[in-house]
């Protein structure tokens, strides 16, 4: 549901970063943010509570450059994480182009992921939307946890529980420290991008 | 993929025009004509304020969100009147069609009466469009 504008010759994208509560969606966006600020010309826009969680949403907006003579302004979103705010994370699924599920890889967390992953699934049914018909990447997130000496699931384990069928592409990273942070972001753009493509010629 | 709305050159040529006449030239600081994805149609403006229309775009389809959600909680099929009121300047919301929203930023100047009139007219218009 890219919007395209024929007249700018520009597009719109949607990608929202989902996942369980607390399992590093914003700090994502905060990372891009930073370290991208000079191609980014808006200010991100978060909606917080007053326990410095995500209540509404994040908002990244940016250009990434020419696609077949159309400009292309991505637009990054987290959805707010936890259970109770269902009713705007389905908001914000609105129009959806591209996905981030961003997994916790606590072993704490293990079922709050396996649900949250659910719970997109049936959000996105809501909007006769296919998890497996949308591009999607799979962010293992929080791996520096491994060394401060704090139990975390192995990557195969991870993708038993997330990806078997899905087979998406998936990172290991640290949001924190910002590793393969761009990566995910730069994956899931690129697939998104080319699911557009033929809409552009 | 799908597209719930579509345009050519010639349709947002035309919603620009009307959302011009009607709106702009009778004095409004600026309108977003957005869907509800948060996606940015048109936008128009008097050109004197810069103020960030992506944002402001996510933000009022969010809010839009919540407020038709919440009317159904009440049993209301939505709320006809959205309206945020600020001291030198306000936001006004409208539905167009399912999925496309109006958003209009006025000053003092413009009182809201006169507004939802020309709100009213403009829609009219669009309606035809599309």
């Amino acid at each position: 549901m890219a919007l395209i504008n024929p007249k700018k010759k520009e597009v719109q994208v949607k990608i929202v970063y989902y996942g369980p509560g607390r399992g590093g969606k914003t700090t994502n966006l905060e990372y891009i943010n930073e370290k991208f600020k000079k191609r980014i010309q808006n200010e991100m826009v978060t909606v917080k509570t007053y326990g410095d969680r995500t209540l509404f949403f994040d908002f990244l907006p940016f250009d990434i450059g020419e696609i077949k003579g159309h400009s292309i302004k991505v637009q990054l979103y987290t959805v707010p994480g936890q259970v109770k705010y269902n009713a705007t994370r389905r908001l914000v699924l609105r129009g959806v182009d591209g996905l981030v599920f961003v997994a916790d890889s606590m072993d704490l967390r293990r079922e709050m992921n396996i649900r949250s992953l659910q719970n997109l699934k049936e959000n996105l049914e809501t909007f006769n939307k296919n998890i497996f018909h949308i591009p999607l990447v799979m962010q293992y997130n929080k791996r520096d946890l491994k060394e401060e000496g704090i139990p975390i699931l192995s990557i195969e384990t991870l993708q038993k529980d997330l990806n078997s069928r899905l087979q998406a592409p998936y990172f290991s990273a640290s949001a924190v420290r910002g590793d393969n942070v761009a990566s995910t972001m730069k994956k899931i753009i690129a697939m998104t991008v080319t699911s557009l493509r033929k809409k552009l010629e | 993929m799908e597209f719930t709305i579509e345009f050519d050159k010639q349709q947002i040529e035309s919603i620009e025009n009307i959302l011009q006449e009607e709106l702009i030239d009778t004095g409004v600081q600026s309108v977003i004509l957005m869907d509800l994805a948060g996606n940015v149609v048109v936008n128009l403006d008097k050109g004197d304020k810069n103020h960030d229309v992506f944002s402001l775009a996510a933000l009022a389809a969010g809010n839009y969100g919540a407020v038709s959600a919440m009317a159904n909680i009440i049993g209301e099929q939505e709320f006809s009147l959205l309206f945020h009121k600020g001291e030198e300047e306000s936001i006004h919301f409208s539905k167009v069609v399912e999925d496309l929203l109006l958003l209009t930023i006025f000053d003092k100047n413009v009182s809201l009466g006169f507004l939802r009139l020309k709100v009213a007219e403009a829609i009219k218009r669009i309606q035809k469009l599309i």
